[in-house]
């Protein structure tokens, strides 16, 4: 069981959302977030004045699936995602140590679904 | 308490009775003809500016209504159209636009004086040339503004530009022409349209469905079994206090369009009729929606409050408040299913301008020809009237889509209608405008 976690391009979530159901991974927690990584903000105009914003808006996804899935998540991710350009984000992967369902009690592999 | 108040509320009516009777002392009293004459042309005057600054305040209307219906990340781009089509319209209407529309007419299909203002007699009918301007201008800018809401979300701001110059410069104009000019060829056929069914709305609305048509939907509009999603507005508020402006200025637009401050008996008819025809467009509406889709649903029941101002604009002047009530009540019908259709068509309109102002302007102006209280269908008029508004209707919208179409692919094929798919997604605000409506606030991507 692994917790797949990606950084993503707001405008960028339709596309992924598409691939992934595309790839039968329908299960996900969507956040906006705000961070930085290598791209370090972009510039806004304001009554003529230039204003930097650092902290750029990203979409978080937070995506439990059983070791089979994880490849195909991966790749449907960053087939959604990638522009070429910088700041197209990051995806990362962490071990779960238990899942339950709380509806039926469900624990591990099964819970996950 | 109660007896300083009834007291004081004695001496309420001094002021008002004294400027009252100075006014009829001076009418009444008058050395000559002349002066009354002046008189008269001061309560006109008075009454048509009252009229184009109600109309003016209707930009904001639209803005506000627009911005409310489409989603947070372009709202400044679609506050920056409405601005600067008004801009655009302005200049665009001084510098050809009212030559073309009432300057001396060419077989009835186009004017040719008056460019820049020039040369053009201090008068027109009973009010200065320079007030008329003013109130056929902001009609002008309604027109080139109804386009904004339904090309909203995905066309490009320079294009817009140009569009809204054209529009408010020559295609409305021509329109104008035909029919409010008296010797316009639709005007020498008996046509009748008081304040614009056709001349704004269908013009605005048919132009915006041919916009729309040709700009394409937004991305995430239609899925590929050709059914519509909703795209939800993002502040509800906003737009309704657009629809309340709206209705407010309509009574400018209506009861303006008389011209005359000393014609009262049209404008307390005109009046009354705007304001049912809305009501009754709302509450159709309402009820509609409330059997089809289980709830009464806000955004609908505004499109049938505008739906039913649109209709009564031509034949508000024409008709009895029972008639009235009737065109607003169809105008509700019309609103539903005409939304429906243009889904079904395909065509992405954010905001239900096609359906508003195209239908109901079209609706508007056949209206006319049923419920005249003299000429019209069910009135013992015959069938002459409506056959001559149904000609003068389609003659203008015809033209209208045929010249739009032009006009749109011409921009489409020189710098484009239509931003790159990845400034749509990240919204117009920042790729167009490099700014947001909402800083300091989290937009959410839920879609």
């Amino acid at each position: 069981m692994k917790l797949i976690t990606a950084m993503i391009r707001p405008e960028n979530l339709p596309d992924v959302k598409e691939a992934l159901l595309k790839a039968d991974v329908g299960k996900m927690t969507v956040s906006n977030v705000i961070g930085c990584g290598q791209q370090q903000g972009y510039k806004e105009t304001y009554r003529g004045v230039k204003h930097e914003i650092k902290l750029i808006k990203k979409v978080r996804l937070d995506i439990a699936v059983n070791d089979a899935f994880v490849k195909v998540a991966i790749d449907a991710i960053i087939k959604g995602a990638r522009t070429g350009n910088i700041g197209d984000g990051k995806i990362w992967v962490t071990p779960i140590e238990e899942c339950i369902r709380i509806r039926t009690g469900e624990e591990g592999k099964d819970a996950i679904g | 308490m109660s007896k300083i108040f009834v007291f004081l509320n004695r001496f309420k009516f001094i002021p008002l009775s004294i400027i009252f009777l100075l006014a009829l002392s001076s009418s009444i009293f008058a050395e000559s003809s002349a002066e009354i004459g002046d008189v008269k042309i001061a309560i006109n005057t008075i009454w048509v500016m009252f009229g184009a600054t109600l109309v003016f305040f209707m930009q904001a209307g639209f803005g506000m209504v627009e911005a409310g219906f489409i989603r947070a990340k372009n709202t400044c781009n679609i506050l920056t159209k409405n601005f600067m089509d008004f801009a655009m319209a302005s200049l665009g209407f001084f510098a050809v636009g009212y030559a073309i529309m009432f300057g001396t007419s060419v077989h009835g299909i186009f004017g040719t004086t008056g460019f820049l203002l020039k040369g053009l007699p201090s008068m027109t009918g009973d009010i200065p040339t320079f007030v008329h301007w003013l109130f056929q201008a902001m009609f002008a800018g309604a027109a080139a503004t109804i386009v904004a809401g339904a090309m909203a979300g995905r066309m490009k701001f320079k294009s817009y530009m140009i569009y809204s110059f054209l529009i408010s410069a020559v295609v409305y104009p021509i329109v104008g022409h035909w029919v409010w000019n008296s010797h316009g060829w639709i005007a020498n056929m008996g046509f009748l349209d008081f304040a614009g069914s056709t001349v704004v709305h269908a013009t605005g609305g048919w132009a915006a469905f041919i916009g729309a048509y040709l700009l394409g939907a937004r991305i995430g509009k239609f899925n590929k079994d050709k059914s519509a999603n909703a795209i939800v507005g993002h502040n509800i508020p906003l737009a309704s206090l657009g629809v309340f402006i709206l209705w407010f200025g309509w009574f400018g637009f209506n009861a303006g369009s008389t011209l005359s401050g000393m014609d009262f008996n049209t404008i307390g008819l005109v009046a009354i009729n705007t304001n049912l025809a809305a009501a009754a467009g709302a509450f159709i509406t309402m009820i509609i929606v409330w059997v089809l889709y289980g709830k009464p649903d806000l955004s609908m029941i505004m499109n049938g409050a505008l739906a039913g101002l649109v209709a009564i604009t031509a034949p508000c002047a024409f008709v009895t408040p029972i008639a009235a009530i009737i065109i607003g009540s169809i105008a509700g019908v019309v609103i539903v299913f005409g939304i429906k259709l243009v889904d079904k068509l395909m065509v992405d309109d954010p905001v239900g301008a096609v359906a508003v102002h195209g239908f109901n302007g079209l609706w508007g102006t056949l209206a006319v020809g049923l419920f005249h209280s003299k000429l019209g269908l069910f009135y013992g008029g015959g069938l002459h009237q409506l056959i001559v508004q149904t000609i003068g209707v389609v003659a203008c919208i015809s033209f209208v889509v045929f010249t739009m179409f032009i006009i749109f692919k011409m921009i489409d094929m020189t710098i484009g209608l239509r931003v790159s798919r990845e400034e749509e997604l990240k919204g117009l605000d920042i790729s167009e405008h490099g700014m947001e409506a909402y800083a300091g606030f989290q937009l959410f991507a839920n879609d």
